[in-house]
């Protein structure tokens, strides 16, 4: 069974009787809609026919006044918990305050206050939807739908508005009028573009990109300390986390780090494949690579001792230090950019010159010069 | 009580009646509000599970809003270098910016900070979880037909909106994972040719990582993506109003009526309740699972990075279509490089959601239906929609995987370089065979409804009859049950006809070839002519 609660139809709450709200397949022919292609639908004449609403069921809450009384007490008792609760999260902020330094208080102010609000929230809420579903009626209501589109007289009335501003405007006839407003909309907006120019400073940023920290004579020094490092302190087989010397203290230090971070390796001579033009780049199996991936510019921070790989825990991209560092799987193109070092009369790792190529992500103009 | 007593109050109405029915004309009279009660009051809404999913949504994003703005209050969206000095011991004295500092205070020093702090958290990751499950709810169904095709396209931004806002938010606490994050947008818009280098050179107000960064976040993060998102929910609920729900098929239930609970009182109930589970659901988890712990990761710095590293994970399929990229796609070409490694997976990803954004235009072309569908198909009625669509989630949810491809590898102790092979030949494959398998699924549930439809569900009682036959007895469906089943649209590959020039356009030629494989395969509904077929042969 279902009542009707369309507009002037029915008034609501009062129930249809049953053999009239039946009748729904009728509203098929009831409602004028327009005829529109159905496209290459299958449009049959033999389709079954819809049933009509089929008859409603009562609740045990519609039929036994013990069971609704027993609905009307558990929907009260939710929401006289959720007043409970909220009480209590009053309570636990003052209760449970942090002490500094301990962070078992702030578990636990986190923990008593966020059950609290809980309880004050979900009492409602189950409260809410009990009472909904046990004692609100529960008989389904029908509304009709009409087409989305105006009606035609509306449509008319829309179509004449626009016609008359035409007309008493004369957008459509003045047509200087029309192009020289359509020029000046098109190009106002453009100070606005200009005017995002100073979001970043005046250089330019392809000059920026090419050039680190590194210049002859830097000393290679650990992140984070920043000690410098000796040759003779570089093992066989060990890594060490690399920035140029004077970054601590720089203005702009996450900037220079982001490009002069370095990873300086030292492996058995006769493991190392070194080009021939880059045979002096190195001292003594040391070398020295940029520590920003070639893809997007992740710190390529994990060392495979055994192998000589450099893994970018990012994508995944390896790269060969054994091999000049080049890309031995992933999504990197390029090799790492090398560091030419050397050993000053202290015995200081020093660089030769900044970095050759640009380090870093690719970039649009990173083979111009 | 006598009968006069009961007239007097009838017509004397109380003293809380009178004051309400005063202030209902006070408002009345300065805002004809009660028109929009009579619209509106008593507006029918259909009843299923799968329609909450858009109100989980919904209630999140208000539950984010006040987290949000609570956490506003507090936050410091500045780059500006401070020595930690709050009460996390670890981090004390290390240089780090006002805004990660001000995000441990917010956990560690103000009472309930913490507990905000992961409200608007996990309220985020529902609200990207509950739009995506909403988006595949409309998606399966086919709720996005006429007249709703803009709205669907108004639920894609909403959807776009809401990653954007939780990548800005993931983004200000500028802690090491942030970072790192926005390290990866910073390579990948370099990558654009042309633009990329001076997006990202504007974007971060110089070079990586600057100290604007946050702060341009934050305005987008608190002010412009929240203001787009709020004007387009709202014309999204409107347009749901104007259209009116869908319903799914049902005895008494037609494509033009809506069949359910009225506005008052029940579903305003029903809603409103649920906001309040919403919002407590998600307070119970925050108060009792740490979601990013920022102070485990310590401040942004472009040198360290932790094994294991993984956006959020409504991210995670941009970050695993990065990993799946073939290697050595990238060249120079008259002295510019041009990065294929990050074009790719920006392209591809763009076409994906693209043919997500347009999907109802293309279906409503090919099937050239220009009626209105107020009735929610079940997907198995639907075979090409539906699997279309389980291509496209297995598509993305290789990528998603993908994104983890590294804790799959240390996890089930699998090389990285077998996880990413299988992945990307998984990313072709899955798909394909997910179509393949989810048409057949289809239309054997189809055929199987059509049997059921025609002669019952198999009773499991046996009889044997007077000659010696055994015969499995039948249960008939009763009519109601029957309608849900047969209640459904069907299509048939369009015919090619030459135009009045005597011509095959090509755009026809198109239709007629994607609406072959559209509508190929398929089952017919039972049709009446059907029933009395099955009766007569003596079922």
């Amino acid at each position: 069974m279902a009542q009707h609660d369309d507009g002037v139809a029915t008034s609501d709450g009062i129930a249809v009787p049953e053999g009239k709200s039946t009748a729904a397949g009728s509203a098929v022919e009831k409602s004028h809609a327009r005829e529109v292609s159905s496209g290459i639908a299958v449009v049959t004449a033999d389709k079954l026919v819809n049933p009509g609403f089929p008859p409603h069921r009562a609740r045990l809450t519609d039929t036994d006044p013990k069971k609704e009384k027993r609905a009307e007490r558990q929907v009260s008792i939710w929401f006289y918990l959720s007043i409970v609760g909220s009480i209590f999260a009053v309570a636990a902020y003052i209760a449970f305050p942090i002490v500094p330094g301990d962070m078992a208080s702030v578990r636990l102010n986190t923990l008593t206050l966020g059950l609290g609000i809980t309880l004050g929230l979900l009492g409602i809420g189950i409260g809410a939807v009990h009472w909904a579903k046990a004692l609100m009626s529960d008989v389904e209501l029908v509304e009709e739908r009409h087409g989305t589109r105006g009606t035609d007289a509306t449509r008319a009335r829309a179509v004449e508005i626009f016609a008359l501003g035409n007309k008493e405007s004369g957008f459509g006839r003045r047509s200087l009028i029309r192009n020289s407003l359509i020029g000046a909309l098109v190009l106002t907006p453009i100070p606005a573009v200009v005017l995002f120019r100073d979001l970043a400073p005046a250089e330019d940023p392809v000059t920026l990109l090419k050039h680190t920290m590194w210049a002859k004579g830097t000393r290679l020094t650990r992140d984070p300390s920043g000690t410098p490092i000796k040759a003779s302190d570089v093992t066989i087989g060990s890594a060490f986390h690399i920035i140029p010397e004077g970054l601590l203290g720089t203005e702009g230090l996450l900037e220079e780090k982001a490009k002069a971070a370095v990873l300086l390796m030292r492996l058995r001579p006769e493991d190392l494949n070194e080009l021939p033009e880059r045979a002096s780049w190195s001292y003594d199996g040391i070398v020295a690579y940029s520590k920003i991936c070639t893809h997007v510019g992740c710190p390529v921070a994990l060392y495979e001792q055994q192998t000589h790989h450099l893994l970018c825990p990012c994508h995944q991209s390896q790269f060969d230090v054994a091999n000049h560092a080049e890309v031995i799987f992933g999504p990197a193109k390029r090799p790492l950019p090398q560091l030419p070092i050397a050993v000053d009369d202290e015995g200081y790792l020093i660089a030769q010159s900044d970095f050759l190529e640009p380090v870093g992500p690719s970039f649009w103009e990173r083979e111009l010069n | 009580m006598t009968t006069t007593d009961t007239n007097t109050k009838a017509v004397a109405p109380s003293k809380g009646a009178r004051f309400t029915g005063a202030a209902a004309n006070y408002i009345d009279e300065r805002t004809s509000i009660s028109g929009l009660v009579k619209e509106v009051g008593r507006k029918i809404f259909p009843d299923h599970w799968s329609f909450m999913l858009g109100e989980v949504a919904l209630y999140s994003f208000v539950v984010i809003l006040l987290s949000g703005t609570f956490l506003t209050f507090f936050f410091q969206a500045s780059m500006v270098e401070v020595h930690y000095d709050g009460s996390y011991v670890p981090l004390k004295g290390i240089a780090m910016s006002a805004a990660m500092s001000s995000a441990l205070d917010i956990s560690f020093d103000i009472r309930g900070g913490l507990l905000m702090r992961q409200v608007h958290h996990w309220a985020a990751l529902l609200f990207v979880a509950s739009i995506g499950l909403h988006m595949l709810r409309v998606y399966f169904t086919g709720a996005y037909r006429k007249p709703r095709e803009i709205n669907w396209l108004i639920g894609f931004v909403l959807f776009i909106l809401a990653m954007a806002e939780g990548f800005t938010g993931y983004s200000l606490p500028d802690d090491l994972l942030s970072g790192n994050g926005l390290r990866i947008i910073d390579g990948m818009v370099k990558g654009i040719p042309v633009v990329g280098t001076w997006i990202s050179y504007l974007l971060f107000g110089g070079e990586f990582p600057g100290t604007d960064i946050v702060g341009r976040l934050y305005v987008l993060h608190i002010l412009i993506l929240p203001a787009i998102l709020v004007a387009a929910l709202g014309v999204h609920l409107l347009l749901l109003i104007i259209n009116k729900h869908t319903q799914f098929a049902g005895p008494g239930k037609t494509n033009e009526n809506v069949v359910g609970a009225p506005i008052m009182p029940v579903f305003a109930a029903k809603a409103g309740g649920f906001f309040f589970i919403v919002f407590g659901v998600i307070t119970l988890i925050a108060a009792t699972v740490t979601i990013n712990p920022i102070w485990n990761y310590g401040p942004y710095d472009p040198s360290p990075v932790s094994a294991g590293t993984q956006p959020d994970w409504y991210i995670g399929f941009a970050d695993g279509a990065l990993r799946l990229v073939p290697p050595g796609l990238e060249f120079v070409i008259f002295g510019f490089t041009v990065s294929l490694n990050i074009l790719i997976p920006l392209v591809g990803l763009g076409l994906f959601i693209a043919v997500v954004a347009f999907y109802p235009f293309i279906e409503a072309w090919v099937t050239g239906d220009k009626r209105e569908h107020h009735i929610a198909d079940r997907p198995r009625n639907a075979p090409a929609r539906t699997s279309i669509g389980a291509a496209g989630v297995t598509f993305y949810a290789v990528l998603w995987a993908a994104a983890s491809s590294d804790l799959i590898a240390t996890h089930f102790y699998l090389s990285i370089e077998a996880v990413i092979h299988s992945l990307q030949a998984l990313l072709i494959i899955g798909p394909v065979a997910a179509y393949m398998i989810a048409k057949r699924v289809c239309l054997a549930l189809q055929k199987k409804d059509r049997e059921i439809a025609l002669h019952g569900y198999e009773s499991g009682r046996i009889v044997r009859l007077p000659g010696g036959e055994y015969i499995e007895v039948h249960e008939q469906l009763d009519e109601y049950e029957r309608w849900k089943l047969v209640s459904y649209n069907e299509y048939k590959p369009l015919m090619i006809r030459p135009n009045a020039n005597g011509r095959i356009g090509v755009a026809q030629r198109v239709r007629a070839g994607l609406s072959t494989w559209f509508f190929e395969d398929r089952i017919a509904p039972v049709s009446s002519t059907d029933v009395e077929k099955s009766h007569d042969s003596g079922h």
